[in-house]
Formats: structure tokens, C-alpha cells, sequence
């Protein structure tokens, strides 16, 4: 039986009816065509489907899409606004903090939510905060540099 | 996945019924991170999930001088990120603390690690040491269960047909009380606990004796063990209630709870390797615990 929801996606409102057992990152990605959200392990060991849900990161392949149900939830597509990258997106560019590029969606957005919560963290703060999320090309350590190059260019 | 159908009731009393109705056959989920992992990897079927997210009394937090209380659907962040649970209660926030990464953080809480029952929980541990009792309502009516009697084996528990844990109560920690939760993993995060213990100790008022303590163990049995005690016995052995707290006496804590663990060989690690992890842990866990209970003095 489905069940109608409402999403708020990216600032744009998504209304439709979903099966229970939809997961939120395959409403993102087979409904809403928002393949930035990667599935990597499906088992949420990897992070790499982390989006935000009204503002904290989650995974978003151990959620249903009926319980985003009323919520507000960022993906990757929703960090630029007007034509300009977000600087999480600007520093992981700059600072090489990306090789084959499939984590970097869950693990930008991750950022995100570690940035919003303390905007000045230590390397060891973003290396907690980061821990959920996996790289396979093990690229930690220009990520960190990405992360701290951000709170940078935010605190400024 | 198996189709299931899709419940967020408003009310316990929603909750009980339709858990009732389906009985194995439906599960409560808070954050879903332990359910939904399970249901995906074909660990059993169901016919309805209860989201329990929608009622008040599962996301309520009371923090007063009566205690802690929180609603069995509260998630990790929210107590945490409270800056009086966090200073009062350290020992469970040591747990809620490191359980999954923040995205997990974001979603699950300690009620659903509770009846999850894992016998790796970091969360039940903590818990135990802090004497907390599970709030639990079912067709019955409601009834309270200590956190030490609740698991009954892997992924078991005392919970009956219809039966939902609202939540769990936190008795506020007497002065002089200090408790600390700490495990061992391969590697520094994400990971399941080779072996976890969760120490609790209650100083008297010169800091010197220990007139009381608890020693829990994760990761080497069944179920979570609280040393000295039998489940649903009524007496309690305290490994350390009348002595003075020195090396001596937590080197013989470390020692008891070594033989208090009963653990398996398997591929996180052998039964030697978490006998003496739980030894090592005790005797840091106990430091930690007697630390805190000395700066609330």
C-alpha cells in the first residue's frame, strides 16, 4: 500500500506516494533523479549515501522515504546556490580532497553537518566527525585539508 | 526487502495494539539503523514496522533532581548535545557518544540499542552501572524492568507480545559518584567492541573508599554482564563496596571481572584476547570512573 509524503528536497517540494519499504536514497535517486547521492555498501557502513535530514547528516539507505515524510533534506545537488559552489565543494576542489570521487558526496555533506555544528574544528574534531564515511582510494587526508581550508573560508 | 506495511502511531497505546496484532511478526523502530540493516540482509521478515518516532512520551527528555529520563525513541545527538546530561551523566555519554558516526548519531538512541539486545551494545553497559530501569507499557498495562534483567540472550529480551520500552529512567548519581564506559576495536572508530565495560563507583565523601561500585561487561557473553550478579537473582556481590581505592583493590576488581566474562572465539577476537581486554578495561574504566567521582565531590 503506498503512502503519500511530503519532501522537502533542495528547497523544492516533492509530493508523491512511496511503498514502505522505498528507501530514502532510492526515492532521492530512482524518483527524484538525484544520482549525486551515491549507494556505496548499502549495509550503512559506508556513508557515501549521507545526505542531510532537516539539517543532520544521515544515511540515507537506512531510512525510509515514508519517514523523511514532512522533512527537509539537502543532497549534494542542493550545496551551490546561485551558480556558486558551496565551499565545502570549492575546498575539496582546491585542495585535491577527491581522487575517484565516490565518496565525495557523503563526505562533503557530512562536512557539512560537522562545520554547522562547530565551525572552528581541530584535525582530531573532523577526523571523529568523519568516521561514518569511508574512502576507498584512502584520499583521508586531503579531505581533512578540504574540511579545514572550509572552516577557513567560512570563519573569514 | 519483504513488503510490510507502513505504522507511525501517536499515542503508546496505538503502538501496543498494533504490536500486539502482529506479535514477531512486527518490530518498533526509532532510528531503524540496527532494524533496517537486519531486514535487508534477510535476518527475518515483517509485516509492520512502527515508526515510534511520532509519540510524545518516546522523544521526551526530563533531566531534573529526581534523575534522567528519556523516551526510548530519543536519539544519541539529542542527549550529548544537551550540555546537564552531558556533564551529569558522563558515563552514558561516553556510549552515545562513539556508537556508529554521527549519521548514526543523528538517528538511533539507547532505547533501541537496549532491545536490540546486541551482546556487543556499547549503550547497555553504561546504562546498567548507572542502576537505569526500562519504562515498559504492553496490553497488560505497564511495568519496569532494570536494565540488567531486560536482555535474555542475543537480540532477546524480557520484552512480551505487544510490549513497547517508553522509556528509560536514570536515577540522578548521588554525590561522589563517577562511571565511565570504555571498549576496544581494531581500529579507532565505526567498529563492533572486541570487549566493552562500563564501571560505575560511588566514593564516600573523603574520596579514599569505595562504598559501592558496578562493573559491566559488552562483547563477552550472551548478554551484557553485570559482574556479581545473577539475572533475576536479588542479591548483588560488589567487587568493590568497603575498600580503599588504590591499585590493589582495582587490580583485583580487573581480576574478577576477568573471570566474570564468558567469551566466545570468533573473528573479532579470541576468548583469551577479551578475557584480558576485560581486565584491561575494567581497571581503566574504574580510574576514569573514580576521577569523575572525585571532581563531584
Amino acid at each position: 500500500m503506498g503512502h503519500e509524503i511530503t519532501v522537502t528536497v533542495n528547497g523544492k517540494i516533492y509530493a508523491g506516494s512511496v511503498e514502505p519499504r522505498l528507501l530514502l536514497s532510492q526515492y532521492l535517486r530512482d524518483e527524484l533523479n538525484l544520482t549525486g547521492t551515491h549507494v556505496g555498501c548499502d549495509t550503512t557502513s559506508c556513508g557515501a549515501c549521507s545526505v542531510l535530514l532537516n539539517g543532520r547528516a544521515v544515511k540515507s539507505c537506512n531510512v525510509l522515504a515514508v519517514m523523511a515524510d514532512g522533512s527537509e533534506v539537502t543532497t549534494v545537488e542542493g550545496l551551490a546556490s546561485g551558480g556558486e559552489y558551496h565551499p565545502i565543494q570549492r575546498a575539496f576542489r582546491d585542495e585535491h580532497g577527491l581522487q575517484c570521487g565516490f565518496c565525495t558526496p557523503g563526505m562533503m555533506i557530512t562536512a557539512v553537518d560537522i562545520l554547522s555544528n562547530n565551525p572552528q574544528p581541530t584535525e582530531s574534531e573532523i577526523r571523529t566527525g568523519l568516521r561514518g564515511n569511508l574512502c576507498r582510494c584512502t584520499g583521508y587526508h586531503n579531505i581533512v585539508k578540504a574540511v579545514q581550508s572550509a572552516a577557513a573560508e567560512l570563519a573569514s | 526487502m519483504h513488503p510490510f506495511e507502513y505504522v507511525a502511531p501517536t499515542s503508546v497505546e496505538g503502538a501496543v495494539k498494533v504490536l500486539g496484532e502482529h506479535g514477531e511478526r512486527a518490530r518498533p523502530i526509532a532510528g531503524g539503523t540496527d532494524v533496517l540493516v537486519q531486514l535487508r540482509g534477510g535476518r527475518y521478515e515483517l509485516d509492520a514496522i512502527v515508526d515510534v518516532k511520532n509519540i510524545p512520551e518516546l522523544m521526551q527528555i526530563r533531566n531534573d533532581s529526581d534523575g534522567l529520563e528519556f523516551g526510548a525513541a530519543v536519539a544519541c545527538y539529542q542527549l550529548y548535545e544537551d550540555p546537564g546530561i552531558s556533564a551529569e551523566y558522563p558515563g552514558i555519554i561516553d556510549a552515545a557518544s562513539l556508537i556508529g558516526g554521527i549519521q548514526i548519531q543523528s538517528r538511533a538512541g539507547l532505547g533501541g540499542n537496549l532491545c536490540n539486545a546486541a551482546p556487543s551494545a556499547d549503550g547497555i553497559g553504561p546504562l546498567i552501572v548507572y542502576k537505569a530501569v526500562a519504562k515498559i507499557t504492553g496490553p497488560n498495562g505497564s511495568r519496569e524492568v532494570a536494565v540488567e534483567d531486560f536482555c535474555t540472550a542475543p537480540g532477546r529480551t524480557v520484552l512480551q507480545r505487544g510490549e513497547l520500552v517508553v522509556s528509560i529512567s536514570v536515577p540522578k548519581p548521588p554525590k561522589g559518584f563517577g562511571a565511565a564506559y570504555e571498549r576496544f576495536i581494531p581500529r579507532n572508530e565505526m567498529d563492533i567492541a572486541v570487549a566493552g565495560v562500563a564501571s560505575s563507583v560511588q566514593l564516600d565523601s573523603s574520596g579514599h573508599t569505595f562504598e559501592a561500585s558496578r562493573i559491566a561487561l559488552a562483547s563477552v557473553g550472551p548478554t551484557p554482564i553485570l559482574c556479581g550478579y545473577e539475572p533475576g537473582s536479588s542479591g548483588y556481590d560488589d567487587p568493590l563496596a568497603g575498600k580503599s581505592v588504590s591499585e590493589d583493590s582495582i587490580a583485583a576488581a580487573g581480576k574478577l571481572a576477568r573471570g566474570s566474562a564468558s567469551p566466545i572465539n570468533d573473528m573479532r577476537g579470541t576468548i583469551e584476547q577479551r578475557r584480558h581486554l576485560v581486565d584491561v578495561l575494567t581497571r581503566r574504566t574504574i580510574g576514569l570512573a573514580v576521577e569523575r567521582a572525585r571532581a563531584a565531590l
